[in-house]
């Protein structure tokens, strides 16, 4: 009982099932863990009243038919909670309380889940260290002067601490695989338009898109499931049959063709990435996979495209934050122009306003076609890249990222330093692909590294598949000491 | 090409962002460096490529011109900051 929250999804689940635990003492196990951890600063909003009542209510009529029967989670702070404060881990939301649920939530609910409280991140999203929270930064459980990766920081940090069976975030540039893999834990993106977008955040809304944080693959394939499914209320959601991806899971991947492309072997690249590489390479080879080099010429050119198209996106959806209709309002400023001026200044963080501004000067009369179309044109040369290769290959592997879990404050005097951590994970997004970050290894420091594979648009089900066979044959083991209790 | 002080505070105007004057010479150091790294683009040639405009095979779904939703006035004024019990209340406007 004293362990179970160090235990994955699918055990815990089987747990409640057989009834050896109940709902009420699983989310009071997790309530204890949370209330010891308060100095990873995971949490922006806890509710435990509210879950505790649901557990009870669970126990009191266990339906145990569902995907997750009596499960408390706590989910990041991008999607809106009915009732719930949202945040977006920005003071410009500090007092906004959603009337809506996100569809993505709901779908959660729906299956037997309920919320636990809502995860730090980094603020709209835009961060790969969680830095840039009004809440401010999260700490890695990993070490105490690591970042747990961004933007869904506070999702990676709460999941490898044991303070929820398994979580959710966003991902436009990277924002669940890096975490994941700073904090050895499993994270997929999942094809654009998958996962519903209704009632998240927005950030850049042609590369936004939820997806599952979690344990284990098993967990992730549970959690996938749930929280997929066509939106009426999405105008990019995919309408297609639901896929019962955990039962589904299948190990054997002997034949698949694996691509490996040239161009992820970039300039100052730390030895132990192409260790660790090779040792993806040689687990799957070895479990029967056929290796193929192949060519993303492209590649380098993705992060410059992405620092285009995302900031123009997030420019335009980010107007709505006015100070009128919800959210922090200035009180400095003597007509409406001045009003809207200081709000957006006291209520916007520094990076969101240089990603405001990069996103208004790109799009303003005189440079359009010289950086957003550009932008566009290329982020099709990207997105053929990958059309080319998926005709030879099933999947391909990468590593995740560039480098283990940096120090706190390390990359923050230096936006271009900070951005090259989405070096590996930004072109998925620009090519609406998915991507399953898997623990592999740790580098000479002892810290966790991720390795990335990538499948055709609606091919989950295969990169689980291979994820779940290198899970079984990685020999990866998450093992945190719990300093900060 | 480079970003000088002004035109990043004209930019800020676009964008309804007071800038802090001490702040500007950071800012605009920073958003050079950014824009340095964009201008990679302009190695590649791309005359003959169409622009991306959506990921997704497919055109937008339109759905019928029907209310599907409404009379939630108090939920829709419930997070505004200031407000009456009609309307959002802004600075004056009009003298």
């Amino acid at each position: 009982m004293s362990n179970i929250t160090n235990q994955s999804l699918s055990e815990i689940l089987e747990k409640i099932k057989s009834k050896k635990i109940s709902s009420l003492e699983l989310t009071q196990a997790y309530i204890k863990n949370i209330e010891n951890a308060k100095k990873l600063n995971t949490f922006v909003t806890t509710t435990f009243d509210q879950a505790l009542e649901n557990a009870k209510k669970f126990d009191n009529k266990p339906n145990n038919e569902q995907l997750l029967s009596g499960i408390p989670l706590a989910v990041k702070d991008l999607f809106c909670t009915e009732n719930v404060k949202t945040t977006a881990g920005s003071n410009i939301l500090n007092n906004f309380i959603p009337s809506y649920e996100s569809t993505v939530t709901k779908n959660l609910w729906t299956n037997g889940a309920f919320l636990l409280g809502k995860l730090n991140c980094d603020e709209f999203a835009m961060g790969s260290s969680n830095e840039t929270s009004f809440f401010g930064n999260v700490i890695n459980p990993i070490g105490d002067h690591l970042v747990p990766g961004g933007s869904s920081g506070g999702s990676s940090s709460a999941l490898a601490a044991d303070l929820t069976p398994a979580t959710i975030g966003t991902d436009t540039g990277g924002s669940i695989r890096q975490p994941a893999s700073f904090t050895g834990t499993v994270g997929l993106k999942p094809t654009y338009g998958l996962c519903s977008r209704w009632g998240i955040v927005a950030f850049a809304s042609s590369l936004d898109q939820a997806g599952p944080m979690t344990k284990t693959v098993t967990d992730c394939a549970i959690m996938l499931e749930a929280m997929s499914g066509f939106d009426e209320k999405d105008s990019t959601s995919i309408n297609k049959k639901k896929e019962t991806y955990s039962k589904n899971l299948k190990d054997n991947i002997k034949g698949l063709k694996i691509g490996i492309p040239k161009e992820y072997r970039v300039d100052n690249m730390p030895k132990e990435i192409d260790e660790l590489w090779e040792k993806g390479k040689k687990i799957l080879k070895d479990l029967g996979a056929q290796l193929i080099d192949i060519s993303l010429p492209h590649t380098k050119y993705a992060l410059p495209t992405y620092y285009i198209v995302a900031p123009a996106e997030a420019s335009s959806n980010l107007a709505r934050y006015d100070g009128v209709r919800y959210g922090y309002r200035s009180q400095k400023g003597k007509d409406l122009i001045e009003m809207y001026e200081n709000t957006r200044s006291e209520g916007f963080g520094d990076e969101v306003k240089r990603r405001i501004l990069i996103g208004t000067y790109v799009l303003s009369s005189g440079y359009y076609d010289a950086f957003y179309l550009k932008a566009q044109k290329v982020r099709q040369l990207i997105k053929k890249d990958f059309d080319d290769s998926f005709i030879k290959v099933d999947a391909i592997l990468t590593p995740s990222t560039p480098s283990s879990a940096f120090k706190i404050g390390e990359k923050t005097n230096d936006p271009v330093s900070m951005y090259l951590n989405d070096i590996f994970t930004v072109p998925v997004n620009l090519a609406g692909l998915p991507a399953l970050s898997l623990p592999a290894g740790l580098d000479k420091k002892g810290y966790p590294l991720g390795l990335q594979l990538i499948g055709k648009a609606l091919d989950e089900q295969k990169i689980l598949n291979i994820g779940y066979a290198f899970e079984k044959n990685c020999g990866y083991k998450n093992e945190i000491k719990k300093w900060w209790s | 090409m480079s970003l000088d002080k002004e035109k990043i505070k004209h930019v800020a105007k676009l964008a309804r962002i007071s800038v802090d004057e001490a702040k500007v010479d950071s800012l605009t150091k920073d958003l050079n460096s950014i824009f340095k790294f964009i201008e990679q683009l302009n190695e590649l040639n791309t005359d003959k490529v169409e622009p991306l405009t959506s990921i997704l095979n497919q055109s937008l779904r339109s759905r019928k011109d029907e209310i599907s939703d409404g009379k939630i006035r108090e939920k829709i004024l419930k997070n505004s900051p200031k407000k009456n019990e009609e309307f959002f209340v802004v600075p004056k406007v009009v003298e």
